[in-house]
């Protein structure tokens, strides 16, 4: 077999898979650590201020990252989720089921930053603004995925009906942003832009994508652990977590 | 062994069904009794003036509705997995995303079509202005049985729990947020003196697709319930 195909069967076995996501997480949390500490401090410190938002742009440092990753992880949980149902491959249930609550956080920063953002800028908390009204649609959708998980007793059984409810939700997810676009024009016309046509001054850009970067080795970091935790929990009683718990001990 | 015809199975399915609900044809009128105590609860939050009333009298009757299908929800395969039928339906060699289809049916008119019967009353309760009636009754007819379908969608995930309520509203409202958006569009440009067409045939579009897709969602969705 190609080396490659047969490493990557490897690791959708447990054992394989949590030893070798115990030897990468230490350089995520790194990057994750090191990109958010540049990242920030170009945002907060080096980027020049707004000419119009002054210093109060800088929370699109913390904002858009997060509105990013709040897509990313669901399609990341999605595209696991459907390896799950398909191929029945349990590393993947762990993955799918472990990166729904790091996305549900990052969805609710997106829309706390965004809120505490919207005060001073358009005077308002909250405005049932297209966008906000998609992003917060996805944060049930993240908030019924994990309640159907924790609700089924069963672990690979709620994973998978999670996974399912996950799928749905991609499909769900375009209809519900076209419908809330057309909602929205309907009543009032053009609303808020986030950017103007002009472009991002190139200062205030590199933070940015520093911290896009950053909060994907954050998000990489934190799926890792907890899908080694959950690894542990599932396959608890298997000989290999015997071993993994008595080595612990000893040390 | 010969197991009849899939037209035959579904047809004994049917007959079932409905003898089922006419033989508590009391508890069949309970979704309509709470849309009706919904309705009314709204002149009391927001004071008695008709055209305070007739402004939200489409998005009331629309939020009624979908709250009284959503209660009815769980009664759709709760019986059946109860006396173990649910167990033989996933069995039987015919296409189960076809027999889903006709429980759905079922469950659809059982409820859902004396809600839409009693719309107009509760259109008139709230002072709903006569030319939107029409709209808004199309826009239900179309988004009924859409609800039906997604809905049975995600009962069929939730079928094995005990206390599912607040979970399966939990899972079902943010996929109803679309439905509720181009229905109740319809009903606001038709009270605007706005055409109407585009949304109803949006929910048109939806409907003709879930007919396709949530059958077969259901199916899938029980499969992984009853593993």
């Amino acid at each position: 077999m190609n080396p490659l195909v047969l490493w990557f069967h490897k690791l959708g076995s447990p054992p394989y898979f949590y030893r070798f996501a115990g030897r990468l997480l230490p350089w995520f949390w790194g990057a994750a650590l090191i990109g958010l500490a540049v990242g920030l401090y170009g945002g907060l410190v080096a980027a020049p201020s707004d000419y119009q938002q002054s210093d109060a742009f800088r929370i699109i440092y913390v904002h858009v990252p997060s509105a990013w990753m709040s897509l990313f992880i669901y399609a990341f949980m999605a595209v696991n989720g459907f390896i799950a149902l398909v191929w029945r491959i349990k590393l993947s249930e762990t993955l799918a089921m472990a990166s729904a609550p790091i996305g549900a956080a990052f969805t609710f920063i997106c829309l706390a930053s965004g809120s505490i953002w919207g005060k001073p800028m358009w005077g308002t908390w909250w405005t049932w603004d297209a966008r906000l009204t998609s992003e917060l649609v996805l944060l049930f959708l993240y908030l019924g995925v994990l309640g159907l998980y924790q609700a089924i007793e069963d672990r690979r059984q709620a994973a998978r009906a999670a996974a399912f409810l996950a799928l749905i939700g991609v499909v769900n997810l375009p209809i519900v942003h076209f419908s809330v676009n057309w909602w929205n024009t309907l009543h009032q016309g053009s609303t808020i832009k986030l950017f103007g046509p002009s472009l991002i001054d190139s200062r205030m850009l590199w933070p940015l994508l520093v911290m896009a970067i950053a909060t994907k080795f954050l998000f990489a970091a934190s799926l890792l652990s907890r899908a080694r935790v959950d690894l542990l929990e599932l396959e608890a009683g298997k000989d290999w977590v015997r071993r993994i718990a008595l080595a612990e001990d000893a040390a | 062994m010969s197991y009849g015809t899939a037209a035959s199975a579904c047809r004994a399915l049917l007959v079932r069904d409905f003898s089922l609900v006419w033989r508590r044809r009391g508890d069949a009128l309970n979704p309509v009794l709470f849309a009706v105590m919904v309705v009314v609860l709204f002149p009391f939050a927001l004071g008695p003036e008709p055209t305070a009333l007739a402004r939200i009298a489409a998005g009331t009757v629309l939020v009624a509705l979908l709250l009284a299908g959503l209660l009815s929800l769980d009664a759709l395969f709760r019986s059946d997995l109860e006396d173990g039928s649910l167990e033989q339906l996933v069995l039987s060699p015919h296409p189960l995303p076809l027999l889903l289809a006709c429980k759905i049916a079922v469950h659809w008119l059982t409820t859902a079509l004396p809600l839409l019967l009693v719309a107009p009353l509760l259109g008139e309760l709230l002072f709903l202005p006569r030319p939107v009636l029409p709209v808004l009754l199309a826009a239900l007819a179309l988004s009924t049985p859409l609800l039906s379908l997604i809905g049975a969608v995600c009962v069929a995930l939730t079928v094995g729990m005990r206390r599912s309520g607040m979970l399966l509203a939990l899972l079902v409202l943010p996929l109803y947020v679309p439905v509720l958006i181009f229905a109740a569009g319809a009903c606001n440009a038709a009270q605007q003196g706005l055409p109407v067409l585009a949304p109803l045939l949006w929910l048109g579009a939806g409907l003709a697709l879930a007919l396709v897709l949530a059958p077969l969602a259901c199916a899938a969705a029980l499969r992984i319930s009853l593993s």
